[in-house]
């Protein structure tokens, strides 16, 4: 744009500029990448920007009391390991100490000294050798701090995990069983009434077009309870497949109509009315110029509805409701938010399982997708 | 699993060959009741009359139907409920809005969708033509966009995921694993439950739908920013124009129209904003909105019907002028077009 402009504000800055607000959009996605794919323990104990970097984390641990003494050479020696006993404790100790202040006070492997002459060795591995000149007394092992670095450690644990114990695999198939035939569906439907209202006679024609344009914006709150008070009377629509189908069938067809109708009223004129005169009926012109030339336009509304339906959470709680075998991937997100709220290494695969779909149908038919979005609304203007 | 894939690939078929056999034989029957054959001329051009003006409708037929069940009756049925009690069964006049009016979860969803319509549609519009400007400017710039737009393919539940830790936060002393505390930490702030800071957390979930937005805003201004004629620009500039003033002056008007267009779509878009304030914070902390205060009253207490369907007319009145706007374009188009 402002190339035309003959000012050369400095390219450096522009392209700094635009470098900034593209890092700012993605770090958010990319954070959700890298901690699905980070440890557990280490997702929980350090940002997802050090993920390259080993991380000291510090921890306590009691060697074995008194009963676990042995004599050596005339001295009481307690082996083990520190990590024992204490949950989520891995990693390599780097240091340790004997003072809760000082954790850092010995390298690994060196030897510390307690003013009584006792004396502690931890390693690197978390064996420790404490030794006393005289008998351990005490009922309890004596406390050690220490710092240990955590290298960093990529898994896809997470991911099988959630996909096959915490439900995700099946809610994956349930999004499909629900978004497939919702895409498909309504663009038959919507092309003959798309064709229908851009080049046939019919009276209200006009009226039935604004009817439309004005659906387009009627918000889905409105349409909420009616339905769900229709489907609880008939029955078998509640909480089926079928209902739901229906239901984003139906609040997909405004835009699906507007979208190809005003992609048909633009095809040439000429092209029609030729077909007329060799005597060819609607039906006919619908199947062989209009749906062959509508390929744009079809795909550009598949890809809006795809990924309308699979993010969808409202029209699945609602319509489809929330028990466990049929529950789409939005809702079990959400469910998960509630009930694994701080497990980070659940919530992030999962939710990259559920984002990942839409991702790729958008990064490879992009092209459609944009020009949908222009058709759909710069017509206004 | 797979018996559920295969069961939803048949029904696939079955309707799809459905819908096909509807258009196939409805209009094969209406061939054969209507013969047009050469030996006749005068029933030959009747015929031919009828079927032109029973054609259309058989092409409208389903969708008619759908739109009828699904869109037209529920407006007016939930024009009716509104009037109704929590059941649906008895008249009680304006009860349901007057209970909203002195309801305080009412007040402050009207209060911050208010701030929802203020700030999302201006930051969405006002972000996307920096970006629609500066993007256009450099070899990149069509990958940046993409980068940009990219948060438009996730759903509002996944969105809520990836900003919830972003904006997660663990007590004072401990490690920062959300990467906002751990930027206020760097510059020396103390870290802060985001999303529980009434008045402000409105803004923070506001972040997420202005991030998924933007890229909207982007596509749409661009392809109207590089339909500015050349021209005017250079004409501008030759009278010495700076780069800020034809921006201002002589793009953005040019395009005002396309800019209406964007905010009002987002605008729409707000008022129905139910997945990120659920999956956030559900209503708490003062972050209630009406969309989701309306899905709270559907199900709460066995549901209120009465009250979910004034608050839904509510929205809906919200959102008349927006649709009025839009039949009066189209209606303008109409006469202009063919």
């Amino acid at each position: 744009m402002w190339d035309r402009i003959k000012l050369e504000p400095s390219r450096f800055a522009l392209h700094l500029a635009v470098i900034i607000i593209v890092a700012l959009w993605t770090l958010p996605t990319a954070g959700l990448l890298v901690s699905s794919l980070r440890d557990k323990n280490l997702i929980a104990t350090s940002g997802w920007w050090t993920a390259l970097k080993t991380t000291d984390r510090s921890g306590q641990g009691r060697t074995k009391d008194s009963t676990a003494a042995v004599e050596q050479d005339g001295k009481f020696v307690i082996t083990g390991n520190i990590f024992d006993g204490s949950e989520n404790a891995t990693g390599n100790i780097k240091a340790f100490g004997t003072r809760v202040a000082k954790p850092d006070e010995f390298p690994a492997g060196a030897t510390a000294t307690y003013e009584d002459g006792r004396t502690l060795v931890v390693n690197g591995d978390g064996t420790y050798t404490y030794t006393s000149p005289v008998k351990f007394e005490e009922g309890r092992g004596q406390r050690v701090f220490y710092i240990t670095s955590m290298p960093p450690k990529f898994t896809t644990e997470n991911y099988s995990n959630v996909l096959f114990s915490e439900g995700i695999g099946r809610s994956f198939v349930n999004s499909l069983t629900v978004t497939i035939p919702a895409t498909i569906i309504p663009i038959l439907i919507a092309a003959f009434a798309a064709y229908a209202l851009a080049w046939m006679k019919i009276p209200g024609r006009g009226f039935m077009i604004a009817v439309v344009v004005g659906l387009l914006v009627v918000p889905l709150q409105m349409s909420l309870i009616p339905l769900l008070k229709l489907y609880n009377a008939t029955g078998f629509l509640s909480k089926t497949y079928l209902g739901i189908w229906l239901a984003h069938t139906g609040f997909g067809l405004p835009f699906a109509i507007y979208l190809l109708r005003s992609y048909i009223a633009g095809l040439p004129r000429d092209l029609i009315e030729s077909a007329q005169v060799d005597g060819a009926n609607d039906f006919k012109i619908f199947r062989r110029i209009i749906l062959p030339l509508s390929f744009p336009a079809l795909a550009s509304f598949a890809i809006f509805q795809f990924l309308w339906v699979w993010n969808d959470l409202l029209v699945a709680i609602v319509f489809l409701g929330t028990e466990p075998d049929k529950t789409v991937l939005t809702y079990k997100l959400n469910s998960l938010l509630g009930s694994r709220g701080g497990n980070w290494e659940i919530l992030t695969a999962s939710a990259f399982i559920t984002i990942i779909v839409p991702l790729l149908v958008f990064f490879s038919l992009q092209r459609y997708f944009v020009r949908g979005l222009l058709a759909g609304s710069v017509k206004g203007g | 699993m797979t018996s559920q894939l295969l069961s939803a690939l048949l029904t696939v078929l079955i309707g799809v060959g459905g819908c096909l056999f509807y258009f196939w034989g409805s209009n094969t029957l209406l061939d054969r009741m209507l013969p047009v054959d050469a030996s006749n001329d005068d029933r030959a051009i009747r015929n031919l009359k009828l079927q032109s003006s029973i054609r259309p409708w058989l092409f409208l037929f389903p969708a008619m139907i759908l739109l009828i069940i699904y869109l037209i009756y529920p407006v007016f049925q939930t024009i009716w409920l509104s009037f109704q009690d929590k059941a649906g069964t008895e008249f009680v006049g304006l009860d349901n809005y007057a209970w909203a009016l002195k309801d305080d979860g009412f007040r402050t969803s009207i209060f911050n969708n208010f701030l929802w319509l203020l700030v999302v549609p201006a930051a969405c519009t006002f972000l996307g033509l920096i970006i629609a400007v500066l993007t256009d400017r450099i070899w990149w710039g069509s990958l940046a966009k993409s980068f940009i737009f990219l948060p438009m393919a996730i759903s509002f539940v996944g969105a809520s995921v990836i900003w919830k830790f972003v904006y997660d936060y663990r007590g004072e002393g401990q490690e920062q694993i959300g990467i906002l505390n751990a930027v206020a930490e760097f510059f020396g702030f103390s870290p802060q439950v985001w999303i529980a800071m009434p008045f402000w957390n409105n803004f923070f979930l506001m972040v997420i739908l202005i991030w998924i937005q933007t890229g909207f805003a982007t596509v749409i201004l661009g392809a109207a920013l590089r339909g500015v004629p050349e021209d005017t620009i250079e004409a501008a500039n030759i009278d010495g124009a700076g780069p800020f003033k034809i921006f201002w002056r002589i793009m953005v008007p040019q395009i005002w129209s396309t800019i209406i267009v964007v905010w009002t779509t987002i605008t729409v878009l707000v008022l129905k904003v139910f997945d990120i304030v659920l999956t956030m914070t559900n209503g708490q902390w003062d972050t209630q909105v009406l969309a989701n205060l309306m899905f709270d009253w559907m199900f709460r207490g066995g549901g209120d019907f009465g009250r979910g369907a004034a608050i839904a007319i509510i929205i809906m009145i919200a959102v008349l002028p927006i649709m009025i706007w839009n039949i009066r374009q189209a209606n303008a188009e109409q006469k202009g077009g063919h």
